[in-house]
């Protein structure tokens, strides 16, 4: 029978049981509803062991690629380790690198890590100093960077955190860092998709992570970036976007500037109308979403009226960090 | 005889049907408001457990689970009117995909049965 192990403990998989009716008998509180496959809410994490494709139909790819599956569905052949689905997997050391101004408001930073980091360009890390700050930032880096990390970081008026990485950080200072979590990232085995990106701020960083992660994967089919602002001078990574732009055929930037006109080679207007005007039809389109959280959830609802699967919209909303 | 689930095409038919059965539902200005500010991705969960009821497959929704979950509804003013425009949202998605027509009577028959709960009589 194969075993099943779940915080520390292993359970032996009864007859023609499922992980979650296993772990049920155990005693754990699992949440669970349908019980089909359909809800959801007994998703589960694989750590090890290797998971049966009935396991993770439904799942957005994103999910998939990191092991979720649902418990109610899961029949196993041999040994899995299992965890909670929120339950974040490593914990990393890390030191400031450098610190680079992008804009007016948004620094680059960059961190070392002691060991490499496993994560998907997009995702975001939990940062956590002494004293239990802690404040989530989205990785603009890719893996081929090594131990290098990259982060955009705006300045939050009264922010303990971005405060403190603007004006006091210094390289060699030491974070702790969690993660990697959420679904927000580049999966590879659809090169040809279109992929429609969009963002405000610094919903940039995970977006200039997924391009990159992408065009290293040798995505081929068009990829359209919208970047929207209030100013000119809100933008940021113009040239590194306007230079990618040039060297692949099947990237385009927009910059887009909502409250003046802007420079030549941008556009004015709010950004979602832009670039639903660009790329009205999304129907068999991949669409990334990141930055403030009433745009994206507008945009997300008006790309899925303009024809992209739920499936296929990822959605990644900066919520403001309680008590500053 | 198999059931209508089978005929209809099983999980497969339901996930061709969520994405165009919501789209119908959220771009239908009579019941759209009652969609403001959800969660997309959980409601279109919900839309899957709904449709794979309807289509008479496996689920685990009890007449106490739509009168809960529609509660709140009810209280903006949900009624007759609100679930039919769903229904015709339902049998409009199902012409879409070509599901021939008495299955969707039977289908049509199954959501019919859960009114009296989701508007809480």
């Amino acid at each position: 029978m194969p075993a099943i192990t779940y915080e520390d403990n292993s359970y032996a998989l009864g007859e023609g049981e499922s992980v979650l009716d296993c772990l049920a008998r155990e005693g754990h509180d699992i949440p669970s509803s349908c019980r089909s496959g359909v809800c959801h809410s007994c998703m589960l994490r694989a750590t090890s062991g290797e998971l049966p494709p009935a396991a993770q139909k439904g799942l957005k790819d994103a999910h998939r690629a990191q092991g979720y599956f649902l418990s109610c569905c899961c029949h196993p052949e041999g040994d899995l380790t299992v965890t909670r689905a929120d339950d974040a997997t490593q914990k990393v050391a890390a030191r400031v690198l450098r610190k680079e101004t992008l804009n007016d408001r948004v620094l680059r930073v960059v961190l070392e890590t002691d060991k490499p980091l496993e994560y998907f360009p997009g995702q975001f890390v939990n940062f956590a100093r002494p004293g239990g700050l802690v404040r989530s930032f989205s990785l603009a880096s890719v893996p081929a960077l090594g131990n290098e990390l990259e982060f955009h970081v705006a300045l939050v008026l009264g922010g303990s955190m971005s405060g403190w990485l603007h004006h006091e950080a210094a390289p060699g200072d030491p974070l702790e860092l969690l993660g990697p979590l959420g679904n927000c990232f580049y999966v590879s085995g659809n090169p040809e998709q279109p992929l429609f990106m969009l963002g405000t701020g610094t919903g940039l960083a995970p977006l200039y992570g997924i391009l990159r992660d992408a065009l290293n994967q040798g995505h081929r089919g068009p990829i359209h970036l919208f970047h929207g602002a209030l100013l000119a001078s809100d933008l940021y990574l113009t040239e590194s976007l306007r230079d990618l732009d040039g060297k692949h055929e099947n990237f385009t930037y927009h910059a887009s500037v909502r409250d003046e006109p802007g420079e030549d080679w941008m556009e004015q207007g709010a950004v979602d109308t832009l670039a639903l005007k660009t790329a009205p039809d999304l129907k068999g389109w991949k669409v990334f979403l990141c930055g403030n959280p009433d745009l994206v959830k507008q945009v997300q609802r008006k790309t899925f009226m303009a024809g992209a699967n739920m499936k296929d919209i990822h959605a990644d909303a900066f919520l403001p960090a309680g008590g500053g | 005889m198999s059931s209508v689930y089978e005929q209809i095409g099983g999980e497969a038919a339901v996930d061709a049907a969520v994405d165009i059965f919501y789209r119908h539902v959220l771009g239908d200005n009579r019941i759209s408001r009652f969609f403001e500010g959800v969660d997309m991705e959980t409601q279109a969960q919900k839309q899957k457990a709904f449709l794979t009821m309807a289509f008479g497959g496996p689920h685990n929704y009890t007449g106490k689970d739509m009168r809960e979950g529609h509660a709140h509804l009810v209280k903006q003013g949900l009624n007759d009117s609100h679930f039919d425009a769903v229904a015709e949202n339902l049998a409009k998605t199902l012409k879409e995909l070509n599901v021939p027509q008495n299955l969707i009577d039977e289908v049509m028959t199954i959501a019919e049965s859960t009114r009296e709960d989701v508007l809480g009589r």
